[in-house]
């Protein structure tokens, strides 16, 4: 077996998985993003005790394994499943499909979005907030105008950290999208059934794609948030 | 009727509990911290919500818990100018002025800030981040913002706290300028007295929550209703003391008898009179200004650069115990005048600048 045979002799057949793993992960950090970001402004704004239950479930996501959390999947949106039947009867069947990989990568990096926007949203003053509200703004415009753009840099790194996540996804996408060539084979799953099928030359080159993607996002993050100058200077305290 | 308040709000120490009207004229407000001054302009501008009450601005009822009315603080039209200002740090000085004009046409709303600006100074700043700007520069540009909006009513809490002796002034300037023009309701908090007294035509004084004084300044300083009022209007000398006529009262700890102006019978408590008030004489001699002349001994003195604090020993030499009955305030050249003399000196304590006051 030639492990360490040169990569350039290597010709994948097929560079599908590279495909399915970006679009999956555009599509389902933009929609962790908005759903994430809603869901940490609309705790921001609502206290109480009751809410330790709602953030469990919020975070359950990132502590569960992944084969839990596709199982939980593979139970709702499944034919019998309380939503599956629903958009059955609609001719739409989301198991096994590519849907299905973006379902599950966007479950899985919404905690991460959740926590850092939240935690970000958490640090901006409510001074702000209240002043834009006496000069007149709606809700809308007090987030989209002085809460968003000063909780920016934080929101920002949630979605590079969700974005990363869904890339990585692998367990959940397993269970609920299964392994279809072409169609629901994301990088990971592309890894395991090379190395199944003993096709070491072809897990490698993914590998290395893998984490050649990761490297870049993760440094291009961290060369942002640390380096003076890259990131405009705000205070979020009067 | 501009802006009349009536509300009931359950705090965590005391329940805030105020009734008044504001009229046209700046109503100063005053109290210790943690009076709930604060929380009094926050439910004026809708930040917080009474647990009863209404507010009625201009004929619009902007709260009303009895008719389940509540107009949430973006309709309010109250301008607000807290503490530290809170400038939104991501926008320049003329684009957080803009903020509130947003309903305005481009052309319009860059014309409005200038005249903003510009009235309040500021005119070349518009393009700096309030970061770039000084304490007062800032300051200027939380006015501008808060009457961007052409505010039915201006809130401004501590408004000139954050600022150093100097800038205090000038901006104190710039706010009796602002409310010459500005001819609505506007309440003022502040723990400063004198700046409570300069800027606010009406005062009201809080003590934990509730109404411990409210009327025209001159009233609130020369009657204080009670000793706490006196105090926070910054009297220093009191006695207990108890009637004895019609004008005249013991005073307890002064160790003698007082003859009062004010005194419209009732329980008496206390007699009180300002530092600024003690008059120095040359001794008691027989006239009709010799009422309420008593000799003193210096216990020790206090200077600043243009006056000085001397405390007082009435009717004997100090003790070693260093104690003293009244702390006089006077000009250094009245008191070049007279530190020479040898003791004791005589002060008079007007019976019209006394005052007496219920527990």
């Amino acid at each position: 077996m030639a492990l360490f045979a040169p990569l350039a002799q290597v010709t994948p057949v097929d560079w599908s998985p590279l495909w399915i793993s970006l679009k999956t992960s555009i599509v389902a950090t933009i929609i962790t993003l908005v759903v994430g970001l809603a869901a940490a402004y609309w705790r921001e704004r609502h206290k109480g005790s009751a809410m330790a239950l709602v953030d469990g479930i919020f975070i359950l996501p990132l502590v569960l394994p992944p084969t839990v959390v596709g199982f939980f999947l593979l139970v709702i949106f499944g034919r019998n499943g309380p939503v599956g039947r629903v958009l059955l009867r609609l001719g739409a069947t989301v198991v096994f499909s590519w849907p299905a990989t973006v379902i599950a990568a966007a479950v899985v990096s919404f905690p991460l979005m959740y926590l850092t926007a939240r935690a970000a949203l958490e640090q901006v003053d409510t001074r702000f907030l209240e002043a834009a509200r006496t000069l007149g703004a709606s809700e809308w415009r007090v987030f989209r105008e002085i809460a968003l753009p000063l909780a920016w840099p934080g929101v920002l790194a949630g979605t590079i950290l969700s974005f990363a996540r869904a890339l990585g996804e692998f367990g959940a996408t397993l269970m609920v999208a299964g392994n279809i060539p072409g169609r629901t084979a994301t990088i990971p799953i592309a890894i395991y059934f090379a190395v199944e099928a003993d096709d070491m030359h072809r897990a490698i080159v993914w590998c290395v794609i893998d984490v050649v993607i990761s490297l870049a996002l993760l440094g291009g993050l961290y060369h942002w948030a640390y380096t003076p100058g890259t990131r405009p200077a705000r205070e979020t305290k009067p | 009727m501009p802006l009349e308040i009536q509300i009931t709000k359950r705090l965590a120490e005391f329940t805030l509990n105020v009734s008044i009207t504001a009229g046209d004229s700046p109503l100063g407000i005053l109290g210790p911290s943690g009076a709930g001054k604060t929380m009094l302009l926050r439910c004026i501008a809708g930040l917080e919500r009474p647990d009863r009450g209404r507010i009625v601005l201009d004929g619009r009822t902007l709260l009303d818990t009895e008719h389940g009315v509540d107009v949430p603080s973006r309709d309010r039209r109250v301008g607000m100018v807290i503490q530290h200002y809170a400038l939104f740090p991501h926008k320049t000085i003329a684009e957080n002025v803009a903020f509130g004009l947003h309903h305005l046409a481009p052309s319009e709303r860059t014309q409005r800030v200038d005249e903003l600006l510009e009235r309040t100074r500021i005119a070349e700043l518009g393009k700096r981040y309030p970061r770039q700007v000084s304490g007062g520069e800032q300051q200027r540009a939380a006015l501008a913002r808060a009457l961007s909006i052409e505010p039915s009513a201006l809130l401004l809490d501590e408004p000139l706290s954050a600022l150093d002796t100097h800038l205090r002034s000038q901006l104190e300037a710039q706010l009796q300028e602002v409310f010459l023009v500005y001819r609505r309701p506007t309440l003022l908090v502040t723990h400063n007295v004198e700046e409570a007294y300069r800027l606010g035509r009406e005062l009201l004084v809080l003590s934990r929550g509730q109404i411990a004084a409210s009327g025209p300044r001159e009233d609130v300083f020369r009657h204080p209703p009670s000793l706490e009022v006196a105090r926070l209007t910054g009297c220093k000398n009191f006695s207990r003391a108890q009637p004895i006529s019609e004008d005249t009262v013991q005073a307890i700890d002064w160790r003698c008898q007082l003859r009062v102006r004010t005194f419209r019978g009732g329980p008496v408590a206390c007699a009180g009179i300002r530092a600024h008030h003690i008059d120095f004489v040359e001794s008691s001699d027989g006239s009709s200004s010799s009422e309420n002349v008593f000799p003193c001994w210096l216990v020790r003195s206090s200077e600043s650069p243009f006056r000085v604090t001397l405390f007082l020993r009435l009717h004997q030499p100090p003790d070693e115990s260093g104690n003293f009955d009244l702390q006089a305030e006077v000009y250094k050249e009245k008191w070049e005048h007279f530190r020479g003399r040898p003791l004791p000196w005589h002060v008079r304590l007007a019976p019209e600048l006394l005052f007496v006051m219920p527990e």
